[in-house]
């Protein structure tokens, strides 16, 4: 053998990185490139753009309201939406549900090795949009990397602050016999948009789900005065695991009216396929209110002038507790008979949210 | 929704309702063989809408619920094999075995899947060549065909890793068992629509003329329970027994052809021991022995020590005289207590279409604590 045929060479790593590595948490120069490349870019403020260890924000008029929320929704990516846009409508729902305005939000990711890179720009790139769409800022995040098989691509926790006006007051403490019950809009469509494209079921007439922001419609109504009792979202459980929560909380019983609950033909069509009830099914972009009667045509019209809430209807009203002194749900069926709408037991699907 | 709106319809019902209080003049017991129309009646109110001369009684025709505590206990045994995905109907996970059940198995690691349909089953075994998939096969003569269809469907391709777990029961002899006993209260029967659908209602003509009954195949929406029931009522008031068939838009008399010749071609009938009711002979399905390579039982009968009836331990549940309507669920004494969906005693407190979990779902408020 000669010199001449040895050929040292040191092996170099790839240059292009398409896949999250364990590295892209662990502090050093990927995490950097992670941070400045895909965060910075997407979601850039002058409030995160500083990048120290937490965002400084300007103080404000009212009660500051703070709430967090983690999405680990499987498929990322469902019809009319994807975990990205899930993460910000859901938190923001929550604040508006307080009667607040939302503001900042934080970003966590908890990212599984092997994501693609492309996966997490599209939800990233998502979520940009809707924040600003929803005029909130994200001011600060953080990024964690779990082995292969630890996670399941992306799990994203956000927490969300926002203000609310001294003089508002809204909460299940207020649900007082005689209030009446709006529900903003038809029930199901998160929830079987998620199962449908998780299961590759298809259904005539494709479900997308109503996942989108809540606080416009809130801040209109409280804006024109109308006095809300109570505002609560019907994610997880539906409908029927909302108002049986209140119940028990506000200590009043409930009866609304199966006939007037809108529900779409095609969500009514997979819910019976699949022996699911859409009253139990998730929501991410509806919920329910009460305030007195006195009050209930204003607030139809204010709703249903806006496209989220255009299907608002009265649903029912809150009166003391049954002669059992339970807090008790009842559902008025369309042949005039009543039955007991009762807390989910179990499990009606995993992971929607 | 087309098919299902007219079938809910509230002038129609309460048309019904009026026509079945006009011709009812004697007391009698109906019972509904399918746990679908139980949830349908309870969820509707629909016997609040009969005269209190009626008696409604719900009968055994909910499959989880009947499944025997020994299938339940082999399988979570098979399923936690390391080897093994064991795919299953999601209501079966939840139905407690002896000391466990599916869903525990699932969380200390067992790779069960929940599948919508036994086609489903064959694809997993296709595209996971070196496991073995087992496929839970519950249920009555409506489900029967499509597991038929995957055996069918899994010898095509040559598959060598997809068994059935084999827990199929029939309708026609559970009638006869209830008919028999010398308990039985039950003067007519409304039957299955979806068994029906499958099987026909000619194998009903024989049970009707011996016993004296009036039986009608009857469907699930509320309209056609109230119409099922008023032709049972004006049978039984006019003192006539025939079988007929209120679920015409889906029932003929001899049933599906097709897909009986292909449940007749996978199995065979066998004595079944039913949960909480016993034995009753040539009441389930097995492998026809042409088709013995594709019985879990069998491929898996070294790696598993084999439940039976006599090692399984039952509960306090009181299913066999729910199932038979000598008890009503709410009769109980654990009902709504010591037995809930949450923490359930027994199979009828599991599944959907379970009477104790309807009783439950829709009505366990109203139990007033001395009824318990």
């Amino acid at each position: 053998m000669t010199p001449k045929n040895i050929k040292i060479q040191c092996p170099l790593p790839h240059a292009t990185e398409d896949t999250i590595r364990l590295a892209h948490g662990g502090g050093g120069h990927l995490m950097q490139t992670l941070i400045h490349e895909i965060f910075l870019q997407a979601f850039s403020n002058p409030f995160l753009n500083s990048l120290q260890d937490g965002a400084v924000l300007p103080s404000q008029d009212g009660h500051l309201v703070m709430t967090t929320d983690s999405y680990v929704v499987h498929p990322l990516f469902f019809p009319g939406g994807d975990i990205g846009s899930l993460a910000v409508h859901g938190t923001i729902n929550d604040l508006a549900m307080m009667g607040a305005n939302p503001l900042y939000l934080s970003a966590g990711f908890i990212l599984e090795e092997g994501l693609s890179i492309d996966t997490l720009k599209r939800v990233v790139s998502s979520m940009a949009k809707t924040a600003q769409a929803c005029g909130v800022h994200i001011v600060c995040g953080d990024t964690k990397v779990v082995d292969r098989g630890k996670g399941d691509q992306i799990f994203i926790n956000t927490t969300g602050l926002g203000v609310i006006p001294s003089s508002v007051d809204i909460g299940p403490h207020r649900i007082t016999p005689g209030d009446r019950m709006i529900l903003s809009g038809d029930l199901g469509r998160h929830g079987m948009a998620v199962l449908s494209k998780r299961e590759g079921l298809t259904f005539s007439g494709d479900i997308a789900s109503d996942s989108a922001p809540l606080h416009d419609v809130v801040m209109d109504l409280i804006g024109r005065g109308l006095s809300i009792h109570c505002l609560r979202d019907l994610t997880r459980g539906g409908l029927a695991s909302a108002l049986n929560e209140l119940a028990s909380t506000a200590q009043v019983s409930m009866t609304i009216d199966e006939s007037q609950i809108p529900v779409s033909e095609s969500v009514r069509g997979a819910c019976e396929i699949l022996g699911l009830d859409p009253l139990y099914v998730a929501n991410e972009g509806r919920c329910v209110l009460f305030l007195p009667l006195a009050d209930v045509d204003k607030a139809l019209s204010i709703l249903q002038s806006h496209a989220i809430s255009a299907l608002a209807v009265e649903i029912g009203e809150a009166h003391p507790l049954s002669s059992n002194h339970t807090a008790q749900v009842i559902l008025r069926t369309p042949y005039g008979t009543h039955r007991i709408l009762e807390l989910l037991s179990g499990d009606q699907l995993p992971r929607i949210c | 929704m087309k098919y299902v709106d007219e079938f809910r319809d509230p002038d129609a019902v309460h048309a019904l309702s009026r026509e079945i209080h006009q011709i009812t003049r004697h007391p009698w017991t109906i019972m509904e063989v399918c746990g679908g129309q139980t949830h349908s009646i309870v969820r509707y109110g629909l016997d609040r809408l009969l005269p209190p001369a009626i008696t409604l009684i719900h009968g055994p025709g909910c499959p989880v619920c009947v499944t025997p505590i020994e299938l339940i206990d082999t399988a979570c045994q098979l399923a936690a094999l390391p080897e093994v995905i064991f795919c299953s109907f999601g209501d079966m996970l939840r139905v407690p075995g002896s000391h466990e059940d599916l869903l525990h198995v699932k969380a200390q690691g067992g790779d069960i899947r929940i599948i919508y349909s036994p086609l489903d089953a064959v694809g997993i075994a296709q595209s996971n060549p070196q496991r073995q998939i087992i496929c839970f096969a519950v249920g009555f003569e409506t489900t029967a065909p499509a597991q038929a269809m995957a055996v069918l469907q899994a010898r095509r391709l040559h598959l060598s890793n997809f068994s059935l777990l084999v827990a199929h029961v029939l309708v026609p002899p559970a009638i006869e068992a209830i008919l028999s006993s010398p308990e039985n209260r039950v003067q007519s029967f409304l039957a299955a629509g979806h068994v029906c659908t499958i099987m026909g209602y000619d194998i009903y003509e024989p049970i009707c003329r011996r016993y004296q009954v009036p039986i009608v195949v009857t469907g699930f929406e509320p309209v056609d329970i109230l119409e099922g029931l008023r032709l049972v009522v004006a049978q039984l008031e006019e003192g006539r027994y025939e079988v007929e068939n209120q679920y015409a838009r889906s029932v003929h008399r001899t049933g599906n052809l097709e897909a009986r010749k292909v449940v007749d071609e996978v199995f065979e009938s066998a004595s079944r021991n039913w949960r909480g009711i016993g034995e009753i002979p040539e009441s389930g399905l097995q492998l026809r022995p042409t088709f013995s390579e594709f019985d879990a039982l069998r491929t898996f009968k070294d790696r598993i020590q084999l439940s039976s009836r006599a090692n399984a331990t039952e509960s306090e549940c009181q299913s066999g005289r729910i199932l038979q309507g000598l008890m009503k669920p709410s009769a109980c004494s654990a009902f709504g207590t010591r037995c809930t969906p949450d923490h359930p005693l027994g199979a009828p407190m599991v599944s959907t279409e379970g009477a104790c979990a309807a009783y439950y779902q829709y009505r366990h408020h109203e139990v007033a604590p001395g009824e318990k």
